[in-house]
């Protein structure tokens, strides 16, 4: 099967996955949950028991997000972005023409549970973490080129899962939330692991046939390894899917993060991480 | 390819192994009830707790499962933060120091994955607590305090008779009234005379004038320090009357063991004070609906992929089954072991794991495939297949448990992660790849060579 032929076809399906993702994030960036931006926390009691559409309502007029309402007898449990007094008021008046009786049992504002130096750790346990893969990598197969392609993989993947959650916030309201940290992690494992068995056949090859080049030794491999990547993401999308139909609404989005996540690590490992290995092989020899 | 009678030997050991996970993943209570018509079997089994004693050294393992706030629930608390003793420059480091020592002080009594928040209303600040998988909130409010647990006891002399049966508590019996509110700081100094780490204490105004009256009336004996009524450290000898409020405890201290003991000090003594004023029970801030949900997905999908594996592979496929059963049994009792506080990250990183252990027995299956093809008998396209397939297995893990690592972050240093979620995640991703390793190369490869091989046979 001689895939890498279709290189340059791969190299166009990456290029817009990645710019689509790009100009997604740059114009409509993320919707951020209450995880990480904090908000408020409203608890009203409405005898008049008036339905959730009414209060989610008000909220729209007056563009606050992220409103969630759980409802226990006539008490309301509000949790929504951070307000200023101001609109409090605003939010208080309206809330008064649906319901005279109105009775405010509770209002305050909580800060961020997933905080900007969760974040920021988190990226550099990224970055520490990429930088001895690439060393580990370089190491185990003799060649920096194998590192560097599985990390730019890696990164690839990653990236595409970030903007592909920009769009679905943009159009389907999706969320960034402490599950959405969870799935990239998750990514960055799986994709990495996908990656170093194909390579590892590669090596095998490449120490059986020290006379073939380099892009027939990546056919070979890929035909080789490319049942089991199928199956092997079979069996995950399996666990995924029915996440996806039979889970919760809550862990909804975690395992379409979770998703893409594998599809792309799968594709990566041959559309990109193999194709970045053979760039660089030919810019080296063209020295 | 190695002799029989130690395969042999490694299946039984592999049996064993099992069954002693099974006992540990035994439900506390089992209630048996058989009725085949004239046979009638009624038993309860019990699971067999892990308490003895070594010496004088107690050993309490309780086997229960932990959950995570996000899966179980818990107790909600909220304090109240008295900031009108502290000037406005110093609000921020008094209340992330607070949020730090109240973390520490629950971390010293073994919950985990707790949510420390401080929260801003009005002008007032508080402090939420929630602690997980504890149902009993009054019991949540004794772990925490709402003042400081920290308590100074003299010693008292007791008649000769009563000596040999006293205990500890019998002895220090003698409250000094000295508790972690008067402490102001506890920190590691070093004695400018042989150079030995010691622990120094400073207490506020309040704190000095009773620890002065205590070392008068305790000099030459002892006062015991304790956390929770348990002693911190072996109660020193007081040397000297004390009215300045600044003390010294020095004797047998490592530079560890001084740190860790101003840590404990410091955690019993709170820098803003703080009262209760709500206390409540949470569900699960995931939902109950969607982790029954989860739970269910997750057996569904389980199924699809062990008939996936049979359908793919057959008779292999159903031996990689049996090994994964094992490797669920071994790392559920390790869970409990350990013991580890699952969350929902922490049941995604299990998840994966066991999408790599599948995995491996898939790398692992497809070369064996591969070297029948070129004509290899059966055990010999076996003993290959392993041998060919454990390098890429190898590296593969091993990128996974390095970046595994640095989520986890082992030696806590401060430019990673040091709690929540992401180790949550990484430590059950950990401990799955380990024992997905070994089920899925050692187990999956033992359990081949004494089943399959004696089906030949016949």
């Amino acid at each position: 099967m001689n895939i890498m032929k279709f290189r340059p076809l791969l190299l166009i399906i990456s290029s817009l996955l990645l710019i689509s993702s790009l100009l997604s994030i740059i114009f409509w960036g993320f919707k951020p949950s209450i995880d990480f931006v904090g908000g408020a926390v409203w608890e009203l009691n409405l005898p008049s028991n008036p339905d959730n559409s009414k209060i989610t309502e008000i909220f729209t007029k007056n563009s606050i997000d992220k409103l969630t309402i759980t409802k226990n007898d006539t008490k309301y449990h509000l949790e929504f972005k951070d307000i200023n007094p101001d609109q409090k008021n605003v939010l208080t008046n309206e809330i008064k023409k649906i319901d005279q009786d109105y009775r405010e049992l509770k209002f305050e504002t909580l800060g961020a549970t997933l905080g900007k130096e969760l974040l920021r750790k988190t990226v550099m346990a990224v970055v520490l973490s990429s930088l001895f893969l690439l060393i580990f990598i370089g190491r185990r197969f003799k060649d920096f080129s194998f590192g560097a392609s599985a990390i730019l993989a890696m990164f690839h993947d990653t990236f595409i899962l970030i903007g592909s959650f920009s769009i679905f916030g943009h159009f389907f309201g999706a969320e960034l939330d402490s599950l959405f940290v969870t799935a990239l992690l998750t990514t960055l494992s799986s994709s990495v692991h996908d990656t170093v068995v194909t390579f590892n056949r590669i090596r095998e090859l490449k120490l059986q046939n020290l006379s073939l080049d380099w892009v027939n030794l990546a056919n070979q491999a890929v035909t080789e390894t490319l049942s089991r990547s199928i199956n092997n993401s079979m069996t995950i999308v399996f666990m995924l899917l029915s996440l996806v139909v039979l889970g919760g609404s809550t862990t909804k989005w975690f395992a379409t993060a979770l998703l893409i996540g594998v599809i792309c690590g799968t594709y990566s490992s041959t559309g990109v991480a193999i194709p970045l290995v053979l760039f660089f092989k030919k810019n080296r020899k063209k020295k | 390819m190695p002799n029989k009678t130690k395969t042999i030997r490694i299946f039984w050991t592999i049996v064993a192994l099992t069954l002693i996970c099974l006992i540990i993943n035994f439900p506390k209570r089992l209630p048996i009830n058989i009725n085949l018509g004239k046979i009638k079997w009624q038993h309860t089994f019990y699971r067999p707790d892990f308490n003895f004693k070594l010496g004088n050294q107690e050993f309490k393992k309780n086997l229960d499962l932990k959950f995570g706030l996000d899966l179980a629930g818990g107790a909600s608390l909220v304090f109240n933060i008295d900031t009108s003793n502290i000037k406005k420059e110093d609000l921020e480091d008094g209340l992330a120091a607070l949020k730090g020592n109240i973390e520490k002080r629950i971390n010293l009594f073994g919950v985990s994955e707790t949510n420390v928040q401080v929260i801003k209303q009005e002008n007032q600040y508080r402090l939420k607590v929630d602690l997980p998988g504890i149902e009993d909130v009054s019991a949540a409010i004794d772990l925490i305090g709402t003042t400081a647990q920290l308590k100074f006891k003299g010693e008292v002399e007791l008649p000769p008779e009563a000596t040999s049966s006293a205990t500890f508590n019998d002895v220090f019996s003698k409250d000094t009234g000295i508790n972690g509110s008067h402490l102001k700081k506890a920190s590691v100094t070093i004695n400018p005379n042989n150079s030995e780490p010691e622990v120094s204490l400073e207490f506020n105004e309040e704190g000095s004038k009773l620890f002065a009256i205590a070392t008068k009336e305790f000099l030459n004996k002892r006062i015991a320090i304790l956390i929770d009524d348990y002693p911190v450290t072996s109660p020193p000898n007081v040397q000297t009357e004390i009215k300045d409020g600044k003390a010294v405890i020095s004797g047998n201290f490592t530079t560890q063991s001084a740190k860790e003991l101003a840590v404990q000090l410091n955690a019993g003594a709170l820098p803003l004070s703080i009262n209760l004023i709500q206390q409540s029970q949470i569900g699960a801030t995931l939902g109950k609906d969607s982790i029954n949900k989860g739970v269910f997905a997750g057996v569904v999908g389980l199924i699809l992929v062990s008939f996936f594996m049979i359908g793919n592979y057959g008779k292999l496929g159903l031996i990689a089954d049996i090994g994964l059963i094992i490797y669920g049994l071994i790392t559920l009792a390790l869970y409990r072991l350990i013991p580890i506080t699952l969350t929902f990250p922490g049941i995604v990183g299990f998840i994966l794991s066991v999408g790599m252990a599948v995995d491996s027995n898939i790398l692992i299956f497809e070369r064996m495939r591969e070297e029948t093809r070129k004509g290899k008998n059966w055990n010999n396209a076996m003993e290959l297949g392993f041998g060919r397939a454990w390098d890429s297995i190898k590296d593969a893990n091993a990128c996974t448990i390095i970046t595994g690592l640095i989520l986890f972050n082992p030696f806590n240093w401060s430019f990673l992660n040091t709690s929540g979620m992401v180790r949550g995640f990484a430590v059950t991703l950990i401990l799955g790849i380990a024992v997905g390793i070994f089920t899925g190369v050692f187990v999956t490869r033992n359990l081949l060579r004494v089943l399959a091989k004696e089906k030949k046979q016949k």
